[in-house]
């Protein structure tokens, strides 16, 4: 099973022929991903490692059938158009996994995306990972690299940082864990999936047994994601650590979304109130994985 | 966010139609009395710096002459608001104030809202923060659907607004959301909004950060840098985005956050991290152990060996640095050899110069193997004050903040005994 993607999902590449999505494409079809179609306008008719390139999506989509999801490799300033055209495809999941994007965009973006249904990871998210069935976006980098990082198995990962999102499965992995489906959740201040709407899906699937957060300082994902454990809608082993309890008020490091404002979005906040909900909460990273062990044995 | 200053905040206000008082920048009192005679009324000047709490400071003050007007300038200027230098002043008219309200944007990005808030009050003046919540009207904005004249009508009515000023009101709380909107802002408010005995509405104060990644589309703006810094940028914070804004190969991000007068307090290292989770977890890792960070870097996104050299040295040229600290907590996709020849060609120049300086250096990932060989072989000659670490200690947060901090008091030892 796993969440949102994984082998059968048919997947459009939107900006194939440009340098990164046609490096990520190959990537993608390497590992097992369904590429059935690229999209750039002016590009149709071509082709990239074999996968037919169409002008638009719904093009894409007369000729190619259902489309299940769309990954976006269009730069920041262009994405919020690249967006829209999915979602007025019929395109359901989107992941865009860019970064530097107007926030009136993402605004514009994530709330046209919920009007109609659809589920919008980040965006400036790196992408997402189903071990052993599909990858989109950035996650892994490399086929040997990712299967190097990522085994198959029982755990959820979701992660605010991106390179944490390559790093905590790795520790599992270690430790003899594998991994349900791994998520980066997106550095955007604004965002479409929030951590709550993964826990509920990661709730639903039956190969998660547990799910492992690499939270940080800023926002309010962490307290949503307390208040989903706390009203029944997450009720599996939920681990979480919280990084940057150091920082200082008002200082932005290079995720936009770790801010800490006038008290709210502090690492404590986070920690109380997970704590409180009934989540585990690690003071360190290496925590992560014998605190699952010790909950998924138990 | 790069944020305004009032005065350039209000001519974007009179862009969007928004009233302002009728006024003049200064940048000496010569400058205040000559604006103050065009202006021919009795005026306000008022400090122009990034900071609350001017009026408390002193930064405001009423003259009915232009010489009055010349002497409030001469004491503002040079003024010191919360460390920020007083360059220029406002000279604008005064307003026969009847009551003064506040109306105000931001981003919310709570999950149930996840978009813009407008905000409007009749207890204008004060910190919003401080209103309480049932003198407030907010908004959750649809942006699909825009803010319309009923919407801010509405507003106004639930806070008992007079019928007679409703309409320009209301109308100035509607231009200010598309002023919002169309200057692509973080943050947005007037306070106070005055309402004048003759019925007037006038923005009288203007706070405006805009969007740094929507810079690009605003040339207007005239911004030299599209990143937000606590402070006025440093000569470190501007060679940093020098660097960024002419290679995009990968990310090098730089940001002082000690000034040499605190750095000579002692117990700082020159911090390098690599990605923003792995960057986080090194400083809570440092301050765990009693050490501060000078400075916060982060070269991600595959930068070039050349881009991490250049934030190398940048890191390494800031005084009474007792240490420098990679912090690479992570299992990185980018190719890491690019990182270990850029760190060897940085450190092989200034280890030399400083005998007995310490480096603790953690790089795992891609070409970790290769990586580490780099590493080892180029700085083998500093073996005694150099440590190297791998993947094994990827997570293992505690040991290297312990490792940092035993070389930096060994370093004060030798230096103490020199």
């Amino acid at each position: 099973m796993a969440i949102l993607l994984d082998e059968n999902t048919t997947v459009v590449v939107q900006g194939m022929t440009g340098r990164e999505g046609s490096l990520r494409t190959k990537y993608m079809l390497d590992y097992g991903t369904r590429v059935v179609a690229g999209v750039t306008p002016g590009k149709g008719g071509t082709q990239v490692h074999g996968v037919p390139v169409y002008h638009t999506v719904k093009e894409a989509i007369r000729a190619q059938g259902r489309i299940d999801a769309s990954v976006t490799f269009i730069p920041g300033p262009a994405l919020k158009g690249a967006v829209y055209e999915a979602i007025d495809a019929g395109v359901k999941f989107i992941c865009s996994p860019v970064e530097r994007i107007p926030v009136h965009d993402v605004i514009d973006m994530v709330s046209y995306a919920r009007k109609n249904d659809v589920r919008l990871l980040g965006p400036g998210s790196l992408g997402m990972i189903t071990p052993g069935k599909a990858v989109i976006g950035w996650l892994g980098g490399s086929v040997d690299w990712a299967s190097m990082l990522f085994d198959p198995g029982s755990i959820g990962v979701i992660s605010r940082s991106g390179g944490q999102s390559g790093t905590v499965p790795w520790a599992l992995k270690v430790a003899g864990l594998g991994i349900s489906t791994a998520l980066h959740i997106g550095t955007e201040p604004v965002l479409g999936l929030t951590m709550a709407d993964v826990l509920k899906e990661f709730e639903q699937d039956e190969q998660t047994k547990a799910v492992a957060v690499f939270g940080e300082i800023g926002g309010t994902l962490e307290e949503e994601a307390a208040e989903a454990v706390a009203n029944g809608q997450f009720t599996k082993p939920l681990v979480v650590f919280i990084a940057g309890a150091w920082a200082p008020e008002g200082m932005r490091f290079s995720h936009a979304s770790s801010i800490v404002e006038k008290g709210r979005g502090t690492a404590q906040g986070k920690m109380k109130a997970l704590t409180e909900a009934g989540a585990y909460v690690v003071d360190s990273p290496e925590e992560i994985a014998p605190k699952i062990k010790e909950l998924i044995s138990a | 966010m790069a944020k305004f200053l009032e005065y350039q905040g209000k001519e974007y206000f009179k862009k969007a139609g928004i009233p302002v008082p009728e006024g003049e920048v200064a940048g000496s009192p010569d400058e205040a009395v000559a604006a103050a005679k065009r202006i021919g009324k009795p005026v306000v000047v008022k400090a122009q710096v990034l900071a609350g709490g001017r009026g408390k400071a002193g930064g405001v003050k009423l003259a009915s002459t232009p010489e009055e007007a010349g002497k409030a300038a001469s004491e503002i200027l040079g003024m010191k608001i919360k460390g920020l230098t007083v360059k220029q002043v406002l000279v604008e008219e005064q307003l026969p104030i009847k009551q003064e309200f506040y109306a105000g944007l931001i981003i919310n990005s709570a999950q149930e809202v996840r978009g813009p808030v407008l905000m409007f009050s009749p207890e204008g003046g004060m910190d919003i923060e401080s209103v309480p919540a049932d003198k407030i009207a907010t908004l959750n904005v649809d942006v699909i659907k825009g803010v319309m004249l009923h919407d801010t009508l509405d507003m106004c009515v639930s806070m008992g607004v007079d019928g007679a000023v409703l309409r320009p009101m209301a109308t100035v709380i509607l231009k200010l959301y598309n002023a919002f909107r169309k200057n692509d802002c973080r943050a947005l408010e007037i306070n106070p909004l005055v309402l004048t005995e003759d019925g007037n509405v006038y923005a009288a104060d203007c706070r405006m950060e805009v969007d740094d990644q929507a810079v690009f589309r605003h040339p207007e703006f005239g911004i030299k840098i599209g990143r937000e810094f606590l402070k006025e940028p440093t000569e470190l914070d501007l060679m940093g985005w020098s660097y960024e804004a002419s290679d995009f190969r990968g990310t090098s991000y730089i940001a002082e956050m000690a000034s040499p007068e605190e750095t000579a307090a002692g117990g700082y290292v020159g911090y390098h991290g690599i990605g923003g989770g792995a960057a986080m977890l090194g400083m809570d890792a440092l301050n765990k152990v009693g050490l501060k960070v000078a400075d916060y870097a982060d070269t991600s996104g595959n930068p070039t060996a050349s881009k991490v050299y250049r934030t190398v040295k940048l890191i390494m040229s800031q005084p009474n640095i007792e240490g420098y600290f990679l912090a690479g907590f992570m299992m990185a996709n980018q190719e890491q050899w690019h990182h270990a020849h850029g760190l060897v060609k940085a450190l092989r120049e200034e280890l030399p110069k400083r005998p007995g300086f310490p480096v603790v250096l953690l790089l795992c990932g891609n070409k970790e193997k290769e990586s580490q060989e780099i590493l080892k072989k180029g700085l083998a000659e500093f073996k005694d004050r150099v440590e190297i670490y791998d993947r094994e200690h990827v997570y293992d947060a505690k040991f290297i903040g312990g490792r940092v901090k035993a070389l930096v008091e060994k370093y004060r030892k030798t230096k103490a005994a020199a």
